[in-house]
């Protein structure tokens, strides 16, 4: 199956760059409806499917459904970067440097300094230790029932949060690429991800991020061509040219030449994204150390047979996820350059046409012309089905492996029963977005994704590294402890200025920093640590007793489970 | 449990000095990459909090500014700190632990 995959993704690519070329003499009038990027998605989607059917075909045990048979860790560093680097990333990040210069970087950086801390703290003990979801590893030697069902809670708010936000975004983002309905586009991407996962499970997701990683990729990588063609390859030259662009887009709006010649050069450092040190070291912990507790991200590392591989994956998922940030941070600036005059793209007042998050569309357009537009338009789609896909496959293993199977069964589930339980529970989830995405329409879901990383990084993480790491961790310690960090977490950001100003319009926030993570992080080590030394329950002496046979484990993969291959 | 619960030996192998030699090798070095990471991650943040002026400037009379470096420097890093710790503990560890192994099992 694996080389008839290869051979659709390779059609993909020579499609697209025979489009390309095609293009760049072609219209420039961009239909209402953009049939193109339509048709350009419904191939991606028809491949998809295509390989949703062979791997149904293949989903037979509750293990094909969650780790989906195996793959090698440099197909798994693929899917990690397709499940990571979101459309909001793609686009939020390039016109985040359109418009302010290198604070975008910043942002991109954040995302990506995280990844050593899963590599160096939790990736080779959770393979070692896990079977299906992170739950396994932070209940191992503990009670099943409170810190499961902690874990499983925890996953839940986590992949809300960020379900949310990419639900609405992809409603605004397919509003305005594809000219169709925000309901369509809801709908189209709730039922899509609940196909793939229904029938296909893992081995669909895997493949979904796999190919939209390269998409993107490649995507993204002909777009740097073609701004350091226009610059003549020199990174001087382009930062020399936005430079430029920047200042007389100044002195157009009435500075005067030396003030305008400062503005222009603001966009070469740091401006306005760091305000307080606190808020600014508070946000990048919580990015940093959320990635080691998301969910979705984690489920990710049972896909591979070993220690190994999953460290091999690590090592890829940072190697793509570096080089797409560094892409963006080129296409940020070649769209300074190349679309900051054209009144196709910017209005008279230097607003992006078509909402703020366009520039790296408008650049598409500018490149490659219509029919690259609708590529990227296809990958940016792709994009969020493959980050929802992810999400929703690592809620329904919280709900059926943990809460159903380990829970409620107590471990003796028969599997056919559990396997239907995570199919129903996709089926409402699927549902539950679409409805989701309905509600929020009209919110501020902006800081969604940063609140599903302080959860992480305060409830899950905390959890997995004093149960991997701390012989003196209990039950009590760990399912209390992580709740104490995850509700810091969500209280300090309903306290802050995002939620008690900007949605709740109180004058005056009473956290007054961006992100809660510099406090709620220490909260739930705290936690764990105060209320395990205090913990003298019968239970407590074995969950201490239990952990020399769980280090041993964790060390030398004696007893690993390997995903099942047929 | 898992089949291949096997308490004498995971008792052997608790027991063995190289075991506890690598466990603690292992260990010493992920936590000082941990820190690596940390540290040189909150020093560029606090360094672009305290100090925008001079991360703005410009390096050898050009355009591109010390930030510019700086950040780039940044996701180089962190893809490099990545493949060191890959590349010894996939390496020389993984050696170890498989050499440990074999001879406890026989």
């Amino acid at each position: 199956m694996m080389r008839a995959v290869q051979a659709a993704g390779l059609l993909a690519l020579l499609g697209w760059a025979s489009g390309a070329g095609a293009a760049m003499s072609g219209a420039v009038t961009r239909a209402p409806t953009n049939w193109t990027a339509i048709l350009m998605f419904a191939g991606f989607v028809g491949i998809t499917l295509w390989i949703t059917g062979a791997a149904a075909r293949r989903t037979r045990t509750v293990s094909d459904f969650y780790t989906g048979g195996g793959i090698t860790g440099f197909q798994n560093g693929l899917a990690m970067a397709g499940d990571y680097c979101s459309a909001a990333s793609f686009l939020g990040i390039t016109s985040q440097i359109f418009n302010d210069g290198y604070d975008g970087l910043i942002y991109a950086i954040g995302f990506l300094v995280g990844w050593p801390i899963v590599l160096f703290l939790v990736a080779e003990k959770l393979r070692n230790l896990g079977r299906f979801t992170f739950a396994d590893v932070a209940s191992y030697r503990f009670m099943q029932g409170p810190v499961r069902t902690f874990s499983a809670v925890s996953t839940l708010f986590v992949v809300s949060f960020y379900l949310i936000a990419q639900m609405v975004g992809a409603g605004q983002l397919i509003q305005l690429l594809f000219g169709l309905p925000y309901l369509y586009a809801i709908v189209v991407v709730g039922g899509l991800m609940m196909v793939y996962v229904l029938f296909g499970g893992m081995r669909a997701t895997s493949w979904v991020q796999i190919i939209k990683a390269v998409m993107l990729l490649c995507g993204a990588t002909f777009l740097v061509l073609g701004v350091m063609a226009h610059v003549g390859f020199s990174f001087e030259a382009l930062f020399a040219q936005a430079v430029a662009v920047k200042t007389r887009l100044a002195a157009e709006s009435g500075l005067s030449p030396a003030d305008a010649a400062a503005k222009g050069r603001a966009i070469m450092g740091p401006g306005g994204f760091i305000k307080d040190p606190i808020s600014a070291l508070s946000f990048g912990f919580a990015l940093m150390l959320g990635t080691a507790g998301l969910p979705h991200i984690l489920m990710r590392f049972f896909t591979v047979p070993d220690a190994r591989e999953a460290r091999k994956s690590i090592l890829w998922a940072t190697v793509w996820i570096g080089y797409f940030y560094a892409l963006t941070f080129v296409l940020g600036f070649g769209a300074i350059v190349m679309i900051s005059f054209n009144p196709e793209y910017v209005d008279a007042g230097g607003a992006l046409i078509g909402g703020g998050n366009m520039a790296v569309m408008h650049l598409a357009h500018a490149i490659g012309g219509n029919l690259f537009l609708g590529f990227i338009s296809a990958v940016a789609f792709a994009t969020i089905l493959a980050v929802v896909a992810g999400l929703t496959l690592s809620a329904a293993s919280a709900i059926s492996h943990d809460i159903y199977a380990s829970v409620i069964r107590k471990g003796n589930a028969d599997p056919a029963k559990e396997l239907r339980v995570s199919r129903v529970t996709t089926v409402l989830l699927g549902i539950a977005a679409i409805i989701l995405g309905i509600v929020f329409q009209k919110q501020n879901v902006a800081f969604m994704v940063s609140l599903a990383f302080a959860l992480a990084a305060s409830g899950n993480f905390p959890v997995l590294v004093m149960s991997l790491l701390w012989s003196g961790c209990t039950t009590r310690g760990a399912a209390w402890g992580g709740a104490i960090g995850l509700v810091t977490a969500f209280g300090l950001t309903v306290l802050s200025p995002v939620i008690w100003v900007a949605v709740f319009g109180f004058g005056h926030a009473i956290f007054p920093y961006s992100s809660p993570a510099l406090f709620s992080v220490p909260a739930g080590f705290v936690a764990i640590w105060v209320i395990s030394l205090l913990d003298r329950s019968p239970r407590a002496a074995i969950d201490k007793a239990g952990y020399a046979a769980q280090r041993l484990r964790s060390e030398t993969g004696l007893g690993v489970h390997t995903p099942a291959a047929h | 449990m898992p089949p291949d619960h096997d308490r004498a030996l995971e008792a052997r192998i608790a027991a063995d000095p190289r075991y506890i030699a690598l466990v603690r090798d292992r260990q010493h070095f992920s936590w000082v990459l941990t820190a690596i990471t940390v540290i040189v991650y909150s020093s560029f943040i606090s360094l672009i909090a305290f100090d925008k002026p001079l991360m703005a400037r410009p390096i050898a009379g050009g355009t591109t500014s010390i930030a510019v470096v700086a950040g780039v420097a940044m996701l180089i890093g962190t893809v490099a700190i990545c493949a060191i710790y890959v590349r010894r503990a996939n390496g020389s560890y993984d050696a170890r632990l498989a050499e440990l192994l074999a001879s406890a099992r026989s």
